[in-house]
């Protein structure tokens, strides 16, 4: 009797357990823990809907997705850009959901035309400075940074980075890809340091003299900002943002966002997560801990984003960075940047 | 007196049905299988794009590592071994003991903190350019190829210490006596004679080291150093091509294979037996000066290894210290310690199943099946992972088609993740075991059977007993890997279940590295009481010297 039910528990423990519970939602989040956590405990608080979170990459996830095919226990799939949604939209493996709520509080340009995808906070990527040695009127565009009067003074991520992936995907939507490749390399031929680290380790770079200008996500700036160790508020303090194409098309943006498997076995309670994620309480939390652009009109943003000023962003479709980041990829490849 | 003497490997007689040991190295093959079964569906195209942009750079970059890395450990692991075996001074056992602990540090941790460290930003050079009054890097940035061969040799030279260690206090005295003998002095003596002898334990030490560095991807990637696992993971996730993805994963795996296959040529079927009268070589006696140098040289290692890292990382956690009692942090720590725990027992039981079978029926198909089962070791995890994960659901939605269950059954449980450790570390257990089933003499076997045990009898009673100390070996650190594994539980684990490396990572890759370094911190700690336990264990029977077979 017992030694039955031992191993039945050993059974349940070591292959996925088919729980029964009544009202919850299972989430898979290619953003980590820290970073939705304590808003999946506010929505269980609020709405007695438990949430079960497998965080990991996005793209790992979206495979696991694939390979647990229609058996999926995911209800939600969060991914950290716009490009892994359409990815995932592409391999169908989302459903179209139809809420007013989301349609009402998301910009049509942040979420999926066919309604399978909705962005859920904004981050832009801004051209950082020293201002010691860079005059505000040197500074213009993306596309500027590849002019040679920059040679030697930028530091750069690595391309395997999301973030220039889709920023190059979105110069190519502009620009065409002979100009953008021919940017990429003018923007690899100015670097001070061959691409490494990630966005903090550029503004580090250029306080410490490396190097003078660079690309950065605002939140990674906000967040040195706000940061316990003097040494990462030094570091920021000695760099200032400029919002880069304001007088063309606007910064180039993307979103974070959430969207429903098509596998999905509890619909109901994963409309009222998302539509939850863009309510004003969500958005201000969004705003004021994790330092993110809420997609949703009217909501406060923390004061550290205020001192970065307001920003005209760039009106692509989001849908759009996804399409092209597999050519951005190989186009980044060919102008060498690594 | 023939003292070496070509004997072939005399089985330890351990029954074991053929069918059953062909499915047990086919268990932590499958991921590997799936991966190379991807070869023959990728495109050309892929390979072309690649080769004609960054492939020349990432093979370049990949073979200069190993080449460094290949040197690093085994100067590291050599000289350390060396130094613990054949000289005695004073702390000797507790230097050897010291010379574990970059074990218990993982390679992306130790990235981040010598990034943390010696970078141009980081506080060390801000503190002296502000001291100085000058702007710019102060030295050679440690992001780069040689520091990243920097850092790898130091976290994994001990697997080659480990392994050279054993074979240095394998009663060689009497082949180097007959040396002497002939007029054979230092470095001659050395290549002609002990190389020779412990070129086996040498290779094996530096393949872990190597293939550790090939699966990696956390530590070149913030370093900046696109290897070919960084085009393997640009593959899937840049271009989002996962079948291409794996098709290179698999090229990795192949150049490994064959590595093994090369070494095994070149080593034939020579075995060493020592002889009735061998005798263990005496440690030289240092005089106080050179026991001070040697403690030095020591003591260098060891404090680039792990102290310097583990001095970064205590001075980021300090702070953030109280958050070890959150109940949040605890289930962190339990999860991990399971998990490590359970896939250890795994991974001992099941190379020590493997290697008593390859003993049993040496035969090219089961060599070949073993290597490969042990392939996991070269490929990073997120591969392994995918190649898990894929036959896993299929079998799934097979089940769910016929109606035998409803809903995943072997996807997305822990069976999964323990599952994609033994694939991923089995390597590890294959090569402590081996180097275990090395010591043992083939007449023991025999006396045992004439003796009248049974093979089973003769395996519990007179082997087991004999091979603890590997088996135990082969368990630590087995367990420290696991411990520190990340991209497959990343992917693999259930909901709601989270390690102390997944939270350290998320810390990381979101660049709070300062945030990162409290549960990394726990993953050393917890290795360390492993690591020690490792020391001892291979101290004690340094100290006696006693080669129990003798």
């Amino acid at each position: 009797m017992t030694s039955k039910r031992v191993l039945a528990t050993l059974c349940a423990t070591l292959l996925s357990a088919v729980s029964a519970q009544s009202a919850e939602v299972n989430v898979y989040s290619g953003r980590g823990e820290a970073l939705i956590k304590p808003l999946l405990d506010t929505f269980s608080k609020e709405t007695g809907i438990k949430v079960n979170l497998v965080s990991g990459k996005d793209d790992a996830l979206i495979e696991r997705l694939k390979a647990e095919g229609a058996q999926s226990p995911a209800d939600v799939l969060m991914t950290a850009d716009a490009g892994r949604l359409h990815r995932a939209k592409a391999a169908g493996l989302l459903q179209a959901v139809d809420s007013p709520t989301l349609n009402a509080a998301i910009p049509a340009a942040y979420r999926d035309p066919g309604n399978q995808w909705f962005g859920l906070t904004l981050r832009a990527r801004v051209i950082v400075y020293a201002p010691e040695r860079v005059k505000r009127e040197e500074l213009s565009t993306y596309e500027g940074l590849a002019d040679p009067s920059w040679k030697g003074r930028v530091c750069m991520r690595s391309s395997d980075s999301i973030y220039n992936q889709s920023l190059t995907a979105a110069l190519i939507a502009h620009d065409g890809e002979a100009a953008t490749l021919d940017w990429a390399k003018g923007v690899v031929a100015n670097l001070a340091r061959p691409p490494k680290g990630g966005d903090r380790d550029q503004i580090k770079a250029i306080a410490a003299g490396e190097c003078d200008v660079s690309l950065v996500n605002t939140y990674y700036l906000a967040g040195m900002q706000n940061a316990e160790e003097p040494a990462e508020r030094e570091a920021a303090a000695k760099v200032a943002v400029f919002w880069p194409n304001q007088k063309d098309r606007g910064a180039h943006v993307n979103v974070s966002g959430a969207g429903i498997t098509a596998a999905a076995k509890n619909v109901a309670e994963a409309r009222k997560l998302l539509e939850f994620l863009v309510s004003d309480e969500a958005q201000r939390w969004y705003a004021e801990v994790n330092q993110e652009y809420p997609v949703k009109a009217g909501i406060a943003i923390s004061p550290t984003l205020r001192t970065m000023g307001a920003f005209k962003a760039d009106a692509l479709p989001l849908a759009r960075l996804g399409e092209l980041n597999a050519q951005a990829v190989r186009l980044l490849d060919r102008a060498g940047w690594r | 007196m023939a003292l070496i003497s070509a004997l072939a490997a005399r089985p330890l007689s351990l029954r074991l049905p053929r069918a059953g040991w062909v499915l047990a190295a086919l268990l932590p093959a499958l991921p590997i299988l799936v991966v190379f079964a991807a070869l023959p569906g990728t495109g050309i195209e892929l390979w072309l794009g690649l080769w004609q942009t960054v492939l020349p750079e990432y093979l370049i970059n990949s073979l200069l590592l190993g080449l460094g890395v290949g040197a690093g450990t085994l100067l590291l692991g050599l000289f350390s071994a060396w130094l613990v075996t054949r000289l005695d001074f004073p702390g000797r056992s507790l230097l050897a003991g010291l010379f574990l602990l970059p074990l218990a540090l993982p390679a992306y941790i130790l990235a981040y903190t010598y990034t943390g460290l010696l970078a141009p930003e980081g506080w060390l050079q801000t503190g002296l350019r502000e001291l100085l009054g000058t702007r710019g890097a102060l030295w050679p940035d440690i992001r780069s190829l040689p520091g990243a061969i920097l850092i790898f040799s130091l976290g994994f030279y001990p697997y080659v210490y480990l392994l050279a260690r054993e074979a240095l206090r394998a009663p060689h005295q009497g082949f180097e006596e007959a040396a002497r003998t002939l007029g054979q002095r230092g470095w001659r003596l050395f290549l002609a004679v002990r190389l020779p002898l412990i070129r086996p334990a040498l290779f094996a030490g530096v393949m872990l080291a190597l293939m550790e560095t090939m699966a990696d991807y956390g530590a070149v990637y913030h370093f900046g150093v696109p290897t070919f696992t960084t085009g393997i993971l640009r593959t899937w996730h840049g271009l989002g091509d996962v079948q291409g993805a794996m098709a290179l994963a698999a090229v990795l795996a192949a150049v490994t294979m064959t590595l093994f296959v090369l070494e095994l040529r070149a080593r034939g079927r020579a075995r060493f037996d020592y002889g009735r009268h061998a005798r263990p070589i005496l440690p030289r006696r240092l005089s106080r000066g050179q026991a001070l140098a040697a403690w030095l040289a020591g003591g260098v290692i060891v404090t680039l290894g792990f102290g310097a890292p583990l001095l970064q990382l205590g001075l980021w956690a300090l702070p953030r210290i109280e958050q070890v009692l959150a109940p949040d942090f605890q289930r962190l720590l339990i999860h991990s310690l399971l998990l490590a725990l359970g896939a250890a027992g795994l991974i001992t039981a099941l190379a020590l199943l493997l290697a008593l079978g390859v003993r049993r029926h040496p035969s090219p198909l089961r060599h070949s099946l073993y290597r490969l089962a042990g392939l996991g070791y070269a490929v990073p995890g997120m591969v392994i992972a995918l190649g898990l994960m894929i036959p896993l659901g299929q079998f799934d939605r097979w089940l769910n088609a016929q109606g035998i269950v409803s809903g995943l059954l072997f996807s997305g449980g822990l069976l999964a993740l323990l599952w994609a450790y033994l694939s991923r570390f089995l390597a590890l257990g294959q090569q402590g075991v081996e180097s275990g089933l090395a010591t043992l003499r083939p007449s023991l076997t025999e006396s045992a059977r004439l003796l009248g045990l049974s093979p089973w009898r003769s395996a519990i009673q007179v082997h087991l007993p004999l091979l603890r100390g590997s088996l135990i070996t082969v368990l630590i650190l087995a367990f420290v890997e696991t411990l520190k594994e990340l991209p497959a539980t990343l992917v693999l684990r259930p909901f709601n279940f989270n390690t102390l490396a997944v939270r350290a990572h998320e810390l990381a890759s979101d660049e709070r590295l300062a945030d990162a370094a409290l549960p990394a911190l726990c993953i050393v700690l917890l290795s360390l009481p492993a690591v020690i336990l490792l020391a001892r264990l291979n101290g004690r029977a340094g100290l006696r010297d006693a080669h129990p077979l003798t």
